[in-house]
């Protein structure tokens, strides 16, 4: 069951993310060092202002921090301009957010296909591996509906579809059962958990939900810009989708 | 070309997505470049009118008329009276080779009168040489005579349009008597329809023999010597090569006649027929670059229109150009997204526009009998391009605000 492997896939040094609000220096990141390996499926967690969308935004890519290093797969991201970080986001990280962040009047296929096409490729492997992608959360038979004829759990299934199509390296989820009702937030959990576990796929949820962080190996939590723990622990539970628990014989 | 392709598929698709507005924005470019082609093809066909009516006129034609035109704008002096007489037009007549015609004309503006209608047209007191120096040619009765120049005879020829105008259609015109500013005069002829339309009024035209329009319509037209004014003198030279020649011999000619000291600037100006083309074609060349021009801003209007639309869609799409650019989309990606969004508008905007613009250019040709609007390949150019150039240009600046946009709180944008 263990995924894990002693690569290390993020090494964020000591990393200082500041805030100007006009006059004011608001500090969102004081110091921040944390490692995760190839494989991982963990938690970052804490109350609101701890600075932990900023320090997702961070290991997105989508900002830089102020001071520190952060190294990406070997590669000291902090020193990229913007359309290198831009490559990055593209191919080594998917997001998966909150309120799905789908293209309206946009097909589930078109939306996962958006990444590839960023990427660069031809028409027909954007359309054989968004599918297979779609394939993988249980979507196969829904590419052509636009978000607005999905369910929330399907919407957030479409986003899953879009992080993985590029093969990233990890997966950064902000609050990805947030809007969710209890079964489907348990769905989207299980297909986290499978990717996890079947394809090693290495994801990091960031989340306020206790019951999100119970089911990843490890928690991190941040407080006022600091880490205040870091613990490696057993999950307290695994969901399992109704195929898998079928095949395994389980009923959920 | 792969993002291109891309770009244009997401731009269609973008447009698509609210059709009204993108039809309403075209619209502006739609009316500009209509506008711009239509008035170019009209002004294009003002000027072709203009020319071939002057080329009507005849052919290998060089006129006199009194006065400097060229220094008349200058506040020239003359040292001598401006003016022509029937002398000078002998003189061109006897001294100067190379001519076979010589026309003194004078013209004036009288009114046409027979039974209760009176028209205001435009004279010409001719010599006979007048109807084969201007292509005039009498569909009906006789030009003008030599023995009616000789003896004064009160007998006019009419332009067709004139004739059509005063005389009822069941009245025959040859014969019949008008007057002109009240004089009596008898009807000889009237004059085949001009080719090459109707420019000036040369189909609105009365004629009476010029010693007639001196003598009893304008008596008081003298020099101070006493003598009765011409207005112009048509020479027709015997070959196209001779022209320059025989103008320089009629001004040689004038100036002794008239005792030019050398210094002098000369009091009469020969012109040819071309030199005429070459005038008109410049004013109507300004006149086209005018209507152009104003077309030209209804097109800057609609560019305007462009950019407006575009930075609204840029507000609205702000969450959707944070999830482009948190999955990898590059600056350059969204810039050319919605700059293709601003070309896909102004260029298919263009497309209808020029359609429009044919449109309206053929419906004035139809409604104007004269006018032939000449639709140009450059007209049809210059809309597209300059279409093209609004969309970059009003596209730009939208397009590069999207790019700029920082994908994090373009995510956050509600």
């Amino acid at each position: 069951m263990e995924a894990r492997d002693d690569h290390v896939l993020i090494d964020v040094r000591n990393v200082v993310k500041i805030y100007r609000m006009g006059e004011v220096e608001v500090p969102a990141l004081r110091g921040v060092s944390l490692q995760i390996h190839r494989g991982e499926l963990l938690s970052i967690m804490g109350p609101s202002g701890s600075g932990k969308s900023t320090l997702m935004n961070i290991l997105g890519c989508l900002d830089q921090p102020t001071a520190g290093e952060y190294y990406l797969d070997g590669v000291n991201v902090g020193q990229l301009d913007d359309n290198a970080l831009a490559v990055i986001r593209n191919r080594r990280i998917g997001f998966v957010f909150q309120n799905f962040n789908l293209l309206p009047r946009t097909t589930a296929l078109q939306n996962v296909e958006l990444p590839l096409i960023y990427a660069g490729l031809g028409l027909r492997e954007r359309r054989e591996r968004a599918i297979a992608a779609l394939e993988a959360v249980g979507l196969g038979d829904r590419i052509h509906h636009r978000p607005t004829e999905l369910s929330g759990g399907q919407q957030q299934r479409v986003a899953i579809a879009r992080a993985l199509v590029t093969h990233p390296s990890i997966i950064l989820a902000d609050e990805p059962t947030g809007n969710l009702d209890t079964k489907s937030g348990k769905e989207i959990v299980a297909i986290f958990q499978r990717l996890n576990r079947q394809e090693g796929i290495t994801v990091v949820f960031v989340t306020h939900d206790p019951d999100v962080a119970a089911c990843t190996r490890r928690i991190i939590r941040l407080r006022d810009g600091l880490v205040e723990s870091d613990e490696p622990r057993e999950a307290d539970c695994v969901y399992l989708e109704p195929e898998e628990a079928g095949a395994l014989g389980f009923s959920t | 070309m792969m993002y291109l392709l891309e770009s244009l598929r997401i731009a269609l698709r973008g447009l698509s997505a609210n059709k009204l507005r993108s039809a309403l924005t075209m619209l502006g470019i739609i009316i500009g470049v209509a506008a711009v082609i239509t008035l170019l093809s009209v002004g294009q066909g003002v000027q072709t009118l203009v020319t071939s009516s002057l080329e009507s006129i005849g052919t290998n034609l060089l006129f006199v008329f009194p006065g400097n035109i060229q220094s008349m704008g200058a506040g020239a002096r003359f040292t001598t009276a401006a003016y022509l007489t029937m002398r000078d037009a002998d003189a061109i007549r006897s001294e100067v080779p190379n001519i076979t015609a010589v026309a003194p004309s004078l013209q004036g503006t009288v009114d046409v009168e027979y039974g209760k209608t009176t028209i205001r047209t435009t004279l010409i007191g001719a010599t006979p040489e007048y109807g084969p120096v201007r292509n005039y040619q009498p569909a009906d009765g006789t030009f003008l005579t030599p023995e009616h120049q000789a003896t004064g005879a009160r007998v006019a020829v009419l332009g067709w349009r004139l004739a059509s105008k005063l005389f009822p259609p069941e009245v025959y015109p040859i014969g019949q008597t008008i007057k002109i500013n009240r004089i009596p005069f008898r009807v000889i002829g009237v004059l085949k329809e001009k080719g090459g339309g109707s420019f000036g009024s040369q189909d609105d035209v009365v004629m009476v023999p010029l010693s007639v329009a001196q003598q009893r319509l304008y008596p008081n037209r003298r020099s101070p010597a006493g003598e009765p004014l011409i207005s112009v003198i048509d020479v027709q030279v015997d070959s196209q090569k001779h022209m320059d020649t025989v103008a320089a011999s009629i001004t040689d000619v004038l100036r002794q006649l008239h005792r030019l000291k050398p210094e002098d600037d000369n009091d009469f100006t020969v012109i040819s027929q071309a030199d005429l083309i070459n005038i008109f074609g410049q004013i109507t060349g300004v006149l086209t670059l005018f209507l152009g021009a104003i077309a030209g801003i209804s097109l800057l209007v609609g560019g305007i229109g462009i950019m407006n639309i575009m930075l609204v869609s840029v507000t609205e799409r702000t969450r959707e150009i944070g999830i482009r650019k948190a999955v990898g989309a590059k600056r350059r990606d969204i810039l050319l997204q919605f700059l293709i969004e601003a070309l896909v508008l102004s260029l298919i905007g263009g497309a209808f526009g020029i359609m429009l613009g044919i449109a309206g250019a053929l419906a004035v040709d139809r409604l104007s009998a004269d006018l032939t609007t000449v639709i140009t390949p450059q007209a049809i150019l210059l809309a597209t391009g300059f279409s093209a150039a609004v969309g970059l240009f009003f596209g730009i600046y939208p397009a590069s605000r999207a790019a700029r946009l920082n994908p994090i709180e373009a995510l956050r944008y509600e």
